[in-house]
Order: C-alpha cells, then sequence, then structure tokens
C-alpha cells in the first residue's frame, strides 16, 4: 500500500498518477450518466456507442499521421465518432420499430470495423489493443484535460436535467404527455454516454468501458432509494473499483483494465448472490 | 368555458391498427363534471379511445375534440393514469418523486420549486397517500400504486381525468375505498375511467361508454341491465359469472 502510494507521487511515473486521476474525475459521470443508463435499460445501446467509438479513434490516428493535422488527436475523433454514433443508434432506436437490436448490433460492429480499417491504413505500427483493452502507458496531462472538460459537461447536463431524465427514464409516455420532449432527451442522454465512454478509453478500453457505466450502478442500485442517491453512491463505488484496480494492477504488475473490472464484476456478483440468498 | 360545451367529443371517429378496426364510427359528447365509464371487452379498444383523447394516437377518420380543440394542444390539462405503466420495477424512486413527476412541464430543467412540491402534497392528500412520501414506489401494493399514479395525474392540476383501469388487480376493499375517493374527486373533475367490470359501478354510475369497436353513449338514467345487455350481450354474461369465466377467458386466451 505505502508502496503504491509512493509509486502515485513518483515523478519517473506519471502515467500512473494521471490514470489514477482520469479514473477519479470520470467516476462522477460515470456514477450519473451510468445510473441513467441501467434505470432506462439501455445498457446494449450504451455497449454499441462504446464499441463504435473505435471508428473515430482510428480516423483521428489516420488523419494526424497521413494527412499530418497535428491537431487531430486520436481522442477528439473519438469524441466526434461518439456522438455521431450516439444521434445514428438514437435515431435507429427511436423510430425503427421492428428489429433494433439487429440495427444496433450491425452499427455496433460496422462502428469497430471502420476503426480497424483506419488503424491498419496509418502509416507506422499503431496498436488497435492498447485502445480496445486500455493501456495506461499511454495517458498523457492532456487527457487529463481532455477528461476535466467532458466530466464537466456530462455532470452539468445530467445534474440540471435531473427531473426531466428520471421522468423520462421512469415513466416515458407520461413525460411525453407532460409535454417533455422525450426523443431530445433520450438522445441528449445517449450523447452523455458517449462523452462518458470516452472518458475512460485510455484506462479501461472500450470493450470494457460498458462494465464501469453499469455494474457501479448496478451495485449502487441494492443501497440507494432514490435516484441521486444511485448516481452518488455509483460514482464512489467506481472511484473504489479504479482505485483498488490500479493499485492490484501497480502490485502484482496485471493489465489495468481487466483488474479494474473482474473487481468491479467480483464485487456485483457477490452482491447479487448475497441479495438473492437475503431475500429467500 | 362555458358550461355547455362538451369536454370531450368524438364526430364520427375511426381508428386502425393497420388493416383492422379498432373503433368504427364513433360519436359521442362527455359533458363537465361527468363521471363516465368506459366498459367493453379486452381489445375492444378502451385504451385505444384514451390515447385518441391524448392525442397519442390519431383518428384515421372523423375528429375528435378536446375542451373544444384539436388534443395535442390541451394534452396539458389532461390528468392520465395508465394501466400498465412501463417503468422498470426496480426503479430506485420514492412516491414523492413519482407524484412530483407530474409537475414537469417543457424543457426546463433545474429543481421542483416550493409550489410543485405544495401540488403534489395536495394531491397526496386527496388521494391519501401523504403518508407514504418516503416509500420506495416498488414497495407498495398495486392499490397503493394506482393511488399513487393517481396523485401524480392530478398534480398537473387538470381539468379532466383520464383513469385507465384504476381498480385492476386490488382486492374488493381497495376498490370500494378507491372508487369513494374517485366519488369525491368528480366534484371537481370530469373523469373517464375506464373499467373491464360492470358489477361494482352501479350505485354511482353516471354515464357509460360501451366500446366494443363501436361506442354506444348511456346517459344516466338510460342504463339499464337490458341497455348493456342488448349491446354486448356476451360481456354481460361474463360479469355476471366473473371469476369463472374470467378463467374460462384467460384459458381461451
Amino acid at each position: 500500500m505505502t508502496e503504491f502510494l509512493g509509486a502515485l507521487t513518483d515523478p519517473n511515473i506519471p502515467f500512473l498518477r494521471y490514470a489514477f486521476y482520469a479514473g477519479l474525475l470520470a467516476s462522477f459521470a460515470f456514477g450519473i450518466v451510468g445510473t441513467y443508463i441501467v434505470t432506462r435499460r439501455i445498457s446494449y445501446i450504451a455497449g454499441a456507442i462504446s464499441h463504435s467509438v473505435l471508428g473515430g479513434i482510428g480516423a483521428g490516428l489516420y488523419l494526424q499521421a497521413v494527412h499530418g493535422l497535428g491537431w487531430s488527436h486520436p481522442m477528439y475523433g473519438a469524441v466526434a465518432a461518439a456522438i455521431v454514433s450516439a444521434i445514428i443508434i438514437g435515431l435507429v432506436s427511436l423510430h425503427a420499430r421492428q428489429r433494433e437490436d439487429t440495427v444496433i448490433g450491425a452499427l455496433w460492429a460496422i462502428g469497430m470495423a471502420t476503426g480497424l480499417m483506419f488503424l491498419a491504413k496509418t502509416p507506422g505500427y499503431v496498436d488497435p489493443m492498447s485502445y480496445l483493452f486500455g493501456n495506461i502507458l499511454l495517458l498523457s496531462k492532456a487527457d487529463l484535460w481532455l477528461v476535466g472538460a467532458l466530466d464537466v459537461l456530462a455532470i452539468g447536463l445530467g445534474v440540471y436535467f435531473y427531473n426531466n431524465f428520471q421522468a423520462v427514464c421512469f415513466d416515458g409516455e407520461f413525460a411525453r404527455l407532460r409535454g417533455v420532449n422525450v426523443d431530445v432527451f433520450f438522445l441528449l442522454l445517449l450523447v452523455l454516454t458517449a462523452l462518458t465512454v470516452v472518458l475512460l478509453v485510455r484506462v479501461v478500453g472500450i470493450v470494457m468501458v460498458i462494465a464501469l457505466l453499469t455494474i457501479p450502478a448496478a451495485v449502487a442500485g441494492y443501497f440507494a432509494r432514490k435516484l441521486w442517491q444511485t448516481m452518488l453512491l455509483a460514482t464512489l463505488f467506481c472511484m473504489a473499483f479504479i482505485i483498488a484496480g490500479i493499485g492490484v494492477s501497480y502490485a502484482y504488475d496485471l493489465p489495468t483494465g481487466p483488474t479494474i473490472i473482474l473487481i468491479a464484476g467480483a464485487m456485483y456478483l457477490l452482491l447479487a448472490a448475497a441479495s438473492r440468498l437475503w431475500t429467500r | 368555458m362555458s358550461t355547455e360545451m362538451p369536454v370531450v367529443q368524438f364526430r364520427d371517429v375511426s381508428f386502425f391498427y393497420g388493416a383492422s378496426p379498432v373503433l368504427t364510427n364513433v360519436t359521442f359528447a362527455v359533458e363537465p363534471l361527468a363521471l363516465t365509464y368506459i366498459v367493453g371487452p379486452n381489445g375492444g379498444g378502451k385504451t385505444t379511445l384514451l390515447k385518441l383523447i391524448l392525442a397519442l394516437l390519431q383518428p384515421d377518420r372523423g375528429e375528435v375534440r378536446v375542451f373544444g380543440q384539436p388534443p395535442n394542444r390541451v394534452r396539458h390539462r389532461i390528468g392520465y393514469t395508465p394501466q400498465h405503466p412501463g417503468f422498470d420495477p426496480q426503479f430506485p424512486v420514492t412516491v414523492l418523486d413519482v407524484v412530483l413527476m407530474g409537475r414537469l412541464g417543457g424543457q426546463s430543467g433545474g429543481p421542483y420549486s416550493q409550489s410543485d412540491r405544495a401540488a403534489a402534497l395536495g394531491a397526496m392528500e386527496q388521494l391519501e397517500v401523504d403518508g407514504l412520501g418516503g416509500r420506495l414506489f416498488s414497495s407498495l401494493s398495486s392499490g397503493e400504486r394506482q393511488r399513487v399514479l393517481i396523485a401524480r395525474a392530478l398534480a398537473t392540476e387538470p381539468d379532466l381525468l383520464l383513469l385507465d383501469e384504476p381498480t385492476s388487480n386490488v382486492d374488493v376493499h381497495t376498490e370500494n375505498r378507491l372508487l369513494d375517493i374517485i366519488g369525491q374527486l368528480n366534484k371537481r373533475y370530469t373523469i373517464l375511467l375506464v373499467s373491464h367490470d360492470l358489477s361494482f359501478v352501479s350505485d354511482r354510475i353516471k354515464s357509460v361508454l360501451c366500446v366494443n369497436r363501436q361506442v354506444r353513449f348511456h346517459p344516466t338514467s338510460d342504463v339499464t341491465d337490458d341497455a348493456v345487455r342488448q349491446i354486448y350481450q356476451r360481456e354481460m354474461r361474463l360479469i355476471r359469472h366473473d371469476l369463472s369465466v374470467e378463467h374460462q377467458e384467460q384459458a381461451d386466451d
């Protein structure tokens, strides 16, 4: 433990510190947006959005390398792709009367395929693994600023429209009758999901980031009585999973992303089993 | 608003799901402060009728008017309690928060105001659920849930209440209590109430809409067993022997 604390302040391994800060910052957005996703039951849509982010990352890297666009940080591409795919998937979900799941599954795969295609055609070697499964070695101070900015946006919108989101997630038909533009809030929720996903792509990767959106909120759901309590608890759980994951991965030389997810998953399954036994 | 103008008016309304007619040539009017029961067999078009009034569905033919206007313009003046609200049974939300949803309007964000809270608490008092404010909505009995959902509809400060089967899945005692409350509310609100069951309505009934693809309207004095039986004989028999036949009906489904 003291060794880990020492490593956090070690100027020679700044990425560990960056990962730690990025995790703590992002936890707020994950707690808030994740709670909406879990209660609205759109985890699979969030999964599709997070995977199609690879398309944007690939495009960003390609433009940077081939056209020398210095500003085209791969994370900007990720943000753009995330928002575009969120809106496409949202519109499909709102208007496709049949086979919504099939269309969303297709978009999921198309996004990833686009990303892999760009990566393959980007000169020099780009390791897709670090985006798919996270690699904290790639974290820089610039990422931290991006995480902070997106975090503020996601939290601000998520909190300001709390009552609207709550009503839309609880009973969309009633909210519509009250004059709430349910479709707009649904799309906004998906855009927030997209932004949130991008926050931790570097740390846990796009394949596993969905687990950090859903598991903390699901765990919090066992204890909370109100939506905001779920959000608060989910934020704290998310922080705990990330801190524990980074600590354990450092101590035992394990990949960070999978360690975080396995700790979160184990906690969730234990609680699910315990609550089963408890209510029996 | 003149007292002469009907609150709800259907003129020759037809509605189809695809090619199959759900309602054909429906014409009726509901007067202010009426308590109107909508009865009819399952699949007869009762909920469709409510959704036409709420502009959640558009008629294929004919005209629906609410307060003399197209329904989508006056939707905010209607308080609605759905039969099967599509919420997640594990949704973490308290009773007070559910009732407060009736105070939402438009796209504005931010917290609820003091007057929103006062309106919600007032509605909860009328439905006798003011003691349940802090309870988890999912922990309530179905009778309590129905009352909370009616309170949510009241919190919107409506001029018309639409209640879709508020007494389904509740025991006889709760049902009677609920009908007393609805009778009280009727002193101030025009109420349209969908019911699957005619057997209990007798003494509180003011008028009945029998919906089975077509709609027959019966003002207070006309509602006799004969009149209803004439229109849909089978359903009357179903009601009279409800327990045994309901089982039969489920077996048929």
